[in-house]
């Protein structure tokens, strides 16, 4: 991309500005109008992102309020080492919460990946355009609205008295219905379900750019040389989109630990029986925030969510770049 | 031109499906299609639904009774609706434009070839892909050291700055921003700040579209944000309202057990009908815009990932 614009060289130098192009104060000055455009972001990162990961020693600490202030606070709180993730590693809720956020995450990543390239495929190959954009505007419509309307969707299906779901069991099969939103069993697949609808039309979005970016002589050959459909996406559809989907899988696989509030406590309406199947990290951290007030302990939980994500990126990373380079993120 | 045509509609027929492979997946995608769509009518259905109808035969998708009940109810609680309503606008277009005024400026920094810390200030930025402050250390530091609690600035200022947005942007200028220009109007003596206004700004007019139209989804959709942050009514945007009167029913229906003493609490609470008509003035919205804005989406999804 570099070698498309023209190199800074070509700009005429002002004279006097010669000698002093080297200073530091002459470079400071130089890049002026480019400092005050970075100001605002630099304000919002170092407020919304560094102090807050430095923050993050309230993991290390028995955290409690100062009157003289925030930071005071932090730097007057006795250390306690490591026993906020002690105690959050030996909790009865450690293991039902890392079960959940990653085996949720693994089948996500699983079904995401399948539905959004299958689905892109095969809308690559439609005949119709017209239809085709049809259906992408109606796919991409759930991605657009926030859970916090989506669960009343999903509650007219769901409602036990009310919703179509025990309507039609009851018409059925006749019976009472299930009770949803006390009864655990469905819940997995109804998230699962939930999550991989919501985002297909959006997920698929770049695969089918991909698909359709494919030079088209090359489904010509193929086709000479007898190729049947199913051989044709096998060998020339999907060859193309490995490396797009490697690039999506390093960043996505930072989120492994990472999960939607909105679907696991807001969609679930934060139901106790529940909580067995809808616990995520991001669920237990905001619990332990509000209810229990253990900053401790749920900062302690949150740090390990990102530190574990920042390796699994590198390492994915790593691991990409030696093996195809070009697929690599950085 | 005719020759090019021509290899349009055979570029078509060779990547495309056979007739019935093509019936097959045009009924499938059909019906996927139109399930993303089904319970957002089914809800505006259920809205227009006679109130005595929902209690007696639940939520059907063909009613025997229409009403505009439900609506004309709303107005009573309308004090709330609209002063949610109010705080969601207002939230949207003043965080709107601060993303996209700070995305778009330290886009177009980070983009240029002249400017002698720009690997710095990327790095600086681009980090926060990698690594996340987490929830209760941002928490903190909005309500203990930028005192925002209860503050409808905590629903603005986190999300006034976007990296995938300045990503987004620094793409857009690298590739649709020839260099050359800039250089020219520099030539000329125009001003740096001359030159992004009248020269680069317009060139990026598609970019900002699609950078704005994000940060105003973010916006609108934006619950978490009220739950951690406001709690007085009249800071609650409208996503957080729905949330709050899912969760109130939810409270009230396990106390009705135990205390006959809600009667006031229960009148606070819009009737079915009324909530899914606001579940409806919520979502219109963007249901109605959104097609339109469509193709910004796709390009922005398509843009931010290219490398340096």
């Amino acid at each position: 991309m570099a070698g498309q614009l023209t190199p800074m060289t070509s700009a005429p130098v002002h004279p006097q500005a010669k000698h002093h192009k080297n200073t530091l104060w002459w470079r400071l000055f130089k890049n002026r109008t480019y400092f005050l455009f970075c100001l605002p972001g630099v304000v919002f990162m170092i407020l919304f992102f560094y102090i807050p990961v430095l923050a993050n020693v309230v993991a290390f600490k028995d955290f409690s309020y100062s009157e003289g202030g925030f930071i005071a606070g932090l730097l007057q709180s006795p250390w306690v080492g490591f026993n906020n993730f002690k105690f959050f590693f030996e909790s009865a809720d450690f293991w039902i919460v890392t079960r959940n956020t990653i085996g949720y995450n693994m089948v996500f990543l699983l079904l995401n990946f399948f539905f959004a390239i299958f689905f892109a495929i095969i809308m690559s190959q439609l005949r119709n355009r017209r239809l085709l954009r049809g259906y992408q505007t109606l796919m991409l419509f759930p991605y657009f609205l926030s859970w916090a309307v989506l669960q009343y969707f999903v509650y007219a299906f769901l409602n036990p008295d009310k919703g179509i779901v025990n309507q039609m069991i009851h018409a059925l099969a006749g019976g009472k219905g299930i009770d949803f939103y006390n009864n655990p069993a469905p819940w997995p697949f109804i998230i699962l379900f939930l999550g991989v609808w919501k985002g297909i039309g959006y997920n698929s979005i770049l695969y089918f750019a991909t698909a359709m970016g494919i030079d088209p002589t090359l489904y010509e050959a193929s086709m000479i040389d007898g190729a049947s459909k199913w051989q044709q996406i096998k060998n020339v559809t999907i060859p193309h989109i490995v490396p797009v989907a490697t690039l999506m899988l390093i960043l996505n696989i930072g989120g492994i630990f990472r999960s939607d509030i909105g679907l696991f406590y807001v969609v679930p309406r934060m139901s106790g029986p529940l909580i067995n199947v809808t616990q995520t990290f991001d669920t237990y951290i905001y619990r332990a925030l509000t209810t229990t007030n253990d900053i401790g302990m749920s900062t302690a939980a949150g740090l390990v969510q990102s530190v574990v994500g920042a390796a699994l990126i590198l390492t994915c990373n790593a691991i990409v770049r030696k093996v195809e380079p070009k697929s690599a993120l950085f | 031109m005719a020759k090019r045509q021509k290899k349009q509609l055979s570029s078509v027929e060779i990547r495309s499906f056979g007739p019935g492979a093509n019936l097959f997946f045009n009924i499938f995608l059909a019906i996927f299609a139109v399930s993303c769509i089904f319970p957002f009518l089914f809800i505006i259905v259920i809205s227009f639904t006679r109130e005595s109808d929902l209690v007696q035969y639940g939520y059907q998708l063909w009613p025997k009774h229409w009403s505009f009940g439900a609506y004309q109810y709303l107005q009573s609680f309308s004090g709330q609706f609209l002063q949610s309503l109010g705080v969601t606008i207002f939230i949207t277009v003043v965080g709107t434009c601060l993303n996209t005024l700070f995305s778009a400026t330290y886009g177009y920094a980070i983009s240029r070839k002249d400017f002698t810390y720009r690997r710095f200030f990327t790095v600086f930025a681009l980090i926060s892909l990698l690594f996340t402050p987490g929830m209760v250390p941002t928490y903190l530091v909005v309500t203990r050291m930028l005192h925002l609690s209860d503050n409808i600035w905590a629903l603005i200022l986190p999300g006034a700055f976007g990296v995938y947005n300045v990503l987004i942007m620094r793409t857009f200028y690298l590739t649709q921003v020839p260099d050359s220009i800039v250089e020219s109007a520099r030539i000329d003596g125009a001003s740096e700040l001359l030159i992004f206004r009248k020269i680069v700004i317009p060139l990026a007019i598609p970019g900002i579209a699609t950078i704005s139209l994000f940060s105003a989804l973010g916006f609108w959709n934006d619950w978490f944000n009220g739950m951690l942050y406001i709690t007085s009514d009249s800071k609650v945007p409208l996503q957080y309202l729905l949330v709050r009167i899912q969760s109130n029913i939810d409270i009230l229906a396990k106390s009705a057990q135990q205390s006959s003493t809600i009667g006031a609490a229960v009148a606070a609470i819009p009737s079915e009908g009324t909530r899914m008509a606001m579940v409806v003035l919520s979502t219109l919205p963007i249901a109605l815009t959104y097609p339109f804005f469509q193709k910004y989406f796709v390009r922005g999804m398509t843009i931010g990932g290219v490398k340096e």
